[in-house]
């Protein structure tokens, strides 16, 4: 590989990993001991927010409740992220080891994967691989049960409060914070609540150990992570690689040698633009994101990318809150009107600053972040807004 | 007991009474009759002893849960710029030219209903849709042809 920074990693997808010695070696820890060793690695949250994981389960594992639950967040709807599906198809026993591990440490005895409907398909072969697992908990003597829950096509469900309410019945419309899952998650009870590949990432830390993770990456960004690559590029598809690299280096391997942008945790993340590739790192430093990484040459109109965008958040804005249900749909019109002409181009100043009353005001993480693709998209390619 | 009756008596059996069943009892409703009707809400609160309303609010929040009548094959295909960008527009055109109908419609013999989505998580792989359950990639006019054709025969 010419490009020397990026790392291709094979942690995740590593196939002769023992799943029974390392739960089995893992349960003979304690859990401060386990806690620790979480929180040696550095692993952060991989569905969007970053939350460091050990402390996620530290928390939960401090509140006094009998019942506490698991729960792993499947829901998988950003726009370019399609790396879940695949960590799933591939290695269902670690995600639900990963799972096993947190509910010693948190003492539940119930966890649940909350699968979105667009995955369906995957459900027969995840019964089986369940089953399998229920009976290696059964012979190491381990009181865990795993339940499948299956969505029905909301990407707000993949917030976490919108995905309790959707677990207890209900429409899935996102509960305010404080309280946070740690104290108050499904059934009110204390949550855990973690995307696919933190799990896994979580039940490999306790294969390899917290240094081997710990190596890879920066200070601030820890390990690897799962890329979903796709757009206009010659290898589209998933790839673990080391945190730390810029878009640059990504663009090097991936571009198709006319990239003028990419659009970095897909439609709720930052538009990255040709200038910016060399001082934009990809992690929490700079652009973080779940794993979508949308590339776009010359040839693409970055109004069309954010029409797009902007049509997606008015179909999926729960409604809830009036900042995010009418700022989604006014943004929509607002663009359509300037690319019209109906509209003097000064007007985008002014649905940038509704973008950024959006941020301030939405109730959830939906309409807040409508103002990342927003802003990085309408100030990075204006005149495309206009002509 | 009607059809209905018992097609939900059957649901509740399976998944239960309780207000966390109502999701898995409406899936299992769209499962089978591809859309929940307002006399199968009905049913339903009367069932699981809730009002009529939340079985509503509930149902109709989610796209995959029809509340209108679909097609016994009820295609969605991925409307977001990645399968956008590899040529949505021309497999839309193949299958409204296929099944005489548009976006949002179902065909006279309530076989196929043809509607868009958003992000199927194939962007790698696309255009995309779903067929049912069933996800098809990278596709291309003559495989749209194919597919749909094998479902026509069906
Ligand atoms: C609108 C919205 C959609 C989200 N969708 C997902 C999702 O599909 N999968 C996911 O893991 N997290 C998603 N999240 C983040 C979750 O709320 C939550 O932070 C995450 O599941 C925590 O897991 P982690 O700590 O392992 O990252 C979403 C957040 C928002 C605001
Ligand atoms: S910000 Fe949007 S999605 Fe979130 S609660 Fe408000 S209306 Fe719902």
């Amino acid at each position: 590989m010419a490009n020397n920074f990026l790392r291709r990693v094979d942690l995740i997808f590593d196939q002769d990993c023992n799943f029974k010695d390392v739960l089995k070696s893992t349960y003979q820890r304690s859990n401060d001991d386990i806690i620790n060793e979480l929180l040696e690695s550095g692993l952060k949250g991989r569905g969007g927010a970053g939350f460091p994981t050990a402390l996620k389960w530290k928390f939960t594992s401090e509140q006094a409740d009998v019942e506490k639950y698991i729960v792993c967040n499947a829901d998988e709807g950003e726009p370019g992220t399609f790396k879940d599906r695949e960590i799933l198809f591939k290695v269902p026993l670690k995600v639900f080891g990963g799972m096993a591990i947190c509910a010693k440490v948190i003492n539940a005895k119930e966890g649940f994967l909350y699968l979105r409907g667009e995955y369906r398909f995957l459900l027969p072969e995840l019964e089986k691989q369940l089953a399998q697992f229920q009976s290696i908990l059964d012979e190491l003597k381990i009181d865990f049960h795993i339940k499948i829950i299956m969505g029905s096509g909301a990407y707000i469900c993949g917030e976490e409060s919108a995905l309790f309410e959707s677990m207890e019945g209900g429409r899935g419309e996102p509960r305010n914070k404080p309280p946070y899952p740690t104290v108050s998650g499904f059934r009110k009870k204390p949550t855990v609540i973690n995307n696919v590949e933190t799990l896994v990432y979580s039940f490999m830390i306790f294969r390899y150990g917290a240094h081997k993770f710990k190596e890879l990456g920066t200070a601030d960004s820890r390990g690897s992570k799962v890329f979903s690559v796709s757009g206009d590029t010659p290898k589209p598809g998933i790839y673990e690689l080391e945190l730390g690299m810029t878009v640059e280096q990504f663009v090097e391997e991936f571009g198709d040698g006319d990239t003028k942008a990419v659009q970095v945790g897909g439609a709720s993340g930052f538009c990255v633009p040709r200038k910016r590739f060399k001082d934009t790192i990809i992690g929490f430093e700079g652009v973080p994101t779940g794993g979508s990484m949308m590339l776009f040459n010359s040839s693409r109109s970055m109004y069309n990318v954010l029409h797009n965008y902007l049509e997606f958040f008015e179909e999926e804005s729960c409604g809830q809150c009036t900042p995010c249900r009418v700022g989604c749909q006014q943004l929509k019109l607002g663009i359509e009107a300037v690319k019209r002409g109906e509209r003097h181009a000064t007007y985008l100043e002014q649905l940038q600053k509704l973008a950024q009353t959006m941020k301030i005001t939405a109730k959830c993480g939906l309409g807040q972040s409508v103002a990342n693709s927003f802003f990085s998209i309408v100030e990075n390619f204006k005149e495309e807004m206009i002509y | 007991m009607t059809e209905t009756k018992e097609l939900v008596k059957r649901l509740a059996d399976k998944h239960g009474r309780s207000r966390e069943s109502l999701i898995p009892i409406l899936q299992g409703v769209v499962q089978e009759e591809r859309f929940i009707s307002s006399e199968t809400m009905t049913e339903i609160a009367r069932e699981l002893d809730i009002s009529a309303a939340t079985v509503y609010g509930t149902a109709t929040f989610y796209s995959f849960l029809d509340t209108q009548p679909r097609g016994k094959y009820v295609i969605r295909v991925c409307k977001t710029i990645s399968c956008s960008m590899k040529g949505k527009h021309l497999i839309m055109q193949e299958l409204e030219d296929l099944l005489k109908i548009k976006v949002g419609e179902t065909t006279p013999n309530k076989k196929f209903s043809l509607l868009e989505t958003n992000c199927l998580g194939w962007c790698h792989k696309g255009p995309a849709m779903l067929v049912n359950d069933e996800a098809y990639t990278e596709l291309t006019p003559e495989k749209v042809r194919e597919i749909i054709n094998e479902y026509m025969n069906k």
